[in-house]
């Protein structure tokens, strides 16, 4: 009966996203107030069934329901009780239900917040959010209907993918999926002011904050993925460039470039074009990501074939690319610059070349993930790209934005003096080439180490003098410099979250350039009692033990490491065999740290425990990477605060 | 900028939308098996019923090896019905079918063969080594093996009624 419920529920709801959206369009043109309240509880009541529906799956998964085929898939009577909670987004049906679930809660939030504001373009919004929010619905009514019954009924079900049963797996596809829809309220308001010709600043003064939350989001998801790659998968890596990673790392890049672009308009009102164009590259790309991942068009250790969805994701893609690009060229004339390139020294050119690159960055991702596609089509043949061309192509672009991370937003408006530049870039530039000095004596010999360091020690001193002055000069009108700086950041919350947020980066750079140059590894047969060294430390294996789990088998390998004279540690790195799994999963341990962390991940092993096969690796300055996640989540908050005053970054 | 020449920015869009609606006609995963061609590797199964599936016994006769799980929906659960009905229009030509159950507990197995009650031979694969053999990727997967002991065909993903007459009938054609 819960499953009928659950699918009558979402049938509801699709009729109603259908009528509010219709309502309030009909609303926006016509001025009559009752018909976007109506809308209002359209999406009122689709937000509740929603909740309903996702409830009710969340039951089905506790209960064990494995009438229902997606129960059934995605666990078994051995899967434990929160992973039994996660695994209702583990899969294509569920994962479905959470975005929706988070777009209705979305166009709740703006409900309440832009009521009353943005008179204009408000009905538009609330128009383009149920549109979009009926075809989720349309999707879970029809191509991916979490509810569907399954008869016979199995005894017992398939279980969750176990790569998927970890913590980082609770919270990545959260954060990534808020990310992803939070797109669509700047995508929102974007369409509004296509329609109504009210294209100047109203909709993105309206959506700076939306696009900032989604941006955090986006990037939270990402590092938590990475985090979830490095401890899970047993690679020792954080990011591949496989297809669906790229597909989640494209609107970040365009969506990056749109929290920069829209303070040129907001100063100059230049780019205003560019803006709309950003928003809804940023917005497609979020929807070609999901196409991607779950059409199976594109092979790739993530994407699983899933019958007529990629259909319905293609379809609706290319509707909402053909019509915003079609609303764009409409209102074309009124888009066109008011503004004027006055210097290439300026901080408009500065921001502008930012752009370029990262678009160009985003258009070599996209071009390397679908380029299989193409060949096959043009050529016939299977070919696969990795991340050798992604890498090559990227890191000039990489380099060259954290440059222009240091000079963007110190350099002046409209045209830079001589003085201007002295002033904010000379001791940086001096830092910087000392650093790269330094780090070459210190024994980096990799050129490209040497640079990326030397750039982070540039823009490091540009926020640094930055930050020594603004807080000197209020000291000197007699605060003391602590609270001074507090005071500082948050009346200008906006640029010094953006400063903070950089620094975050930074920090990443770092612990990508670390792990990339520095880390060293070892795979090594050892016999019981037998030692292994790998930079400095000393890897003795003790024995194999077994251990039986609600849902699987593991088999542990016991190791102790020592490092110098210090404290010896046991490891247990493990290989766990799921019945349901083709190859046994690695269970990897781990021992984090500042400079390194050492990373086991056990290999063959003899049934008798006599010698096992093991991969030693000292990864360097990779726990920079999540450090500097931190920061960004600081910085991101710190800019999401409401202004106090008109900001002037 | 000329007033029509701003259309071509939505069309210029097309050609890409187009690639992409390409790529549901290949299939990433149907990579070919260079095991098409060869002689099948032997194997000497318990089945869940009846006596023990040997392929070298099968030899002279139309072999279709279909490996399968009881977890595996939707795609085993489509086929099951249509291999049964294969197995019943084809037995009486030299035809025979063997189910593999791979990566499975007993219990289950014999369950889901209860369920769709299948009547051709099937028999579990405990240590792995008959889907290892034939490079089984996911199941389902199923290949087609000639009169003289060869596989001929492999096909990835749920077997309907027309991929097995379509597979089994020109091989039961050759003498």
């Amino acid at each position: 009966m819960t499953p009928e419920l659950g699918q009558g529920g979402l049938l509801v709801a699709l009729a109603l996203a259908l009528w509010g959206s219709a309502a309030a369009a009909s609303g926006g043109r016509t001025g009559r107030g009752a018909l976007v309240e109506s809308a209002q509880h359209a999406a009122i009541g689709v937000f509740a069934l929603v909740t309903g529906a996702f409830a009710l799956l969340v039951v089905a998964f506790l209960r064990f329901d494995f009438s229902v085929r997606y129960v059934a898939t995605n666990t078994n009577l051995g899967t434990p009780f929160w992973y039994r909670i996660t695994g209702v987004w583990g899969a294509l049906e569920g994962s479905i239900v959470l975005w929706a679930w988070m777009l209705s809660l979305y166009t709740l939030i703006v409900i309440a917040r832009h009521r009353m504001r943005s008179r204009d373009l408000y009905p538009w919004v609330l128009s383009v959010m149920l549109a979009i929010m009926a075809f989720f619905l349309l999707v879970m009514t029809i191509a991916a209907p979490p509810f569907q019954r399954l008869a016979p009924v199995p005894a017992d079900g398939r279980g969750l993918n176990p790569l998927l049963e970890d913590t980082g797996m609770i919270t990545h596809p959260i954060a990534l999926y808020l990310g992803f829809t939070g797109f669509t309220v700047p995508f929102a308001f974007a369409m509004a002011a296509l329609i109504t010709g009210r294209v100047s600043d109203a909709w993105l003064a309206a959506t700076r904050r939306w696009t900032i939350t989604a941006w955090y989001f986006l990037s939270l998801g990402l590092l938590i993925g990475g985090w979830w790659s490095y401890h899970v998968l047993g690679w020792g890596g954080y990011w591949a460039w496989d297809p669906v990673e790229n597909a989640a790392f494209m609107p970040w890049l365009t969506g990056t470039a749109f929290l920069h672009s829209v303070m040129i308009q907001e100063r100059r009102r230049m780019l205003k074009l560019w803006n709309i164009a950003l928003v809804i590259l940023t917005f497609s790309l979020t929807l070609f990501g999901t196409f991607l991942t779950r059409s199976g068009v594109i092979a790739s250790v993530h994407a699983f074939t899933q019958g007529s969805i990629g259909i319905f994701f293609l379809t609706f893609l290319s509707l909402v690319v053909l019509v915003a690009l079609g609303l764009l060229a409409f209102r074309w004339k009124d888009l066109e610059a008011q503004g004027q390139l006055d210097s290439v020294l300026s901080r408009e050119s500065a921001f502008l070349l930012n752009n370029v690159l990262f678009v160009a960055a985003a258009f070599t991702v996209f071009f390397g993930t679908v380029f299989p596609l193409l060949a096959e089509a043009v050529r016939g043949t299977k070919v696969s790209v990795g991340a050798p061309f992604f890498n090559q192509v990227n890191i000039p672009l990489f380099l060259s934005l954290i440059f222009l991370m240091g000079i963007g937003p110190l350099i002046a408006w409209r045209r830079a003096s001589p003085d201007n530049l002295r002033r904010n870039f000379l001791v940086p530039v001096v830092l910087g080439v000392a650093g790269a000095a330094l780090f070459f004596f210190a024994g980096v010999r990799s050129a490209l180490a040497v640079l990326c360091l030397a750039l982070t020690v540039f823009v490091a001193a540009t926020i640094g003098l930055d930050l020594v002055r603004a807080t000197r000069s209020r000291a000197r009108l007699g605060e003391t410099v602590v609270p001074a700086l507090g005071r500082l950041l948050l009346a200008h919350n906006r640029r010094y979250g953006g400063f903070i947020v950089h620094f975050g980066i930074l920090i990443i750079a770092i612990g990508v350039t670390g792990s990339q140059a520095w880390s060293i590894q070892r795979e090594t047969t050892l016999q019981r009692g037998e030692t292994t060294e790998l930079g400095g430390y000393r890897i003795r294996f003790d024995g194999l033990d077994a251990r039986r789990e609600s849902n699987h088998e593991a088999v542990l390998g016991t190791f102790t490491v020592t490092r110098g004279a210090g404290r010896a540690v046991t490891m247990q790195p493990a290989k766990k065999f799921y019945p349901q799994e083709q190859s046994p999963i690695a269970g990897v341990d781990y021992r984090l740290g500042l400079r390194e962390d050492v990373y086991l991940v056990l290999g063959d092993f003899a049934q008798d425990g006599s010698h096992a096969t093991i991969k030693v690796q000292v990864n360097r300055l990779v726990s920079w990477i999540w450090i500097g996640g931190a920061v960004l989540t600081l910085g991101a908050a710190l800019a999401l605060l409401p202004e106090r005053r008109r900001a002037t970054a | 900028m000329k007033r029509w020449l701003v259309w071509l920015i939505p069309l210029a869009a097309v050609p890409v939308l187009a690639l992409l609606a390409y790529g549901f006609r290949v299939n990433p995963r149907d990579v070919p098996s260079p095991l098409v061609g060869r002689p099948a590797p032997a194997f000497r199964l318990e089945a869940y019923d009846g006596p023990p599936v040997a392929l070298e016994a099968l030899r002279g006769k139309v072999v279709v090896v279909n490996f399968w799980a009881s977890w595996c929906y939707p795609a085993c659960y489509e086929e099951a019905p249509a291999l049964e009905r294969g197995w019943g229009a084809y037995r009486d030509r030299d035809v025979v079918v063997v189910g593999v159950d791979i990566q499975d507990k007993r219990e289950a197995g014999r369950k889901f063969i209860k369920d769709f009650r299948l009547s051709f031979p099937n028999a579990p694969d405990p240590a792995g080594k008959v889907s290892i053999d034939y490079g089984v990727y996911g199941v389902p997967e199923t290949f087609f093996i000639d009169r003289a002991g060869r596989i001929r065909a492999k096909h990835v993903g749920a077997v309907t009624d027309e991929v097995f007459r379509a597979r089994v009938e020109p091989l039961v054609a050759e003498k």
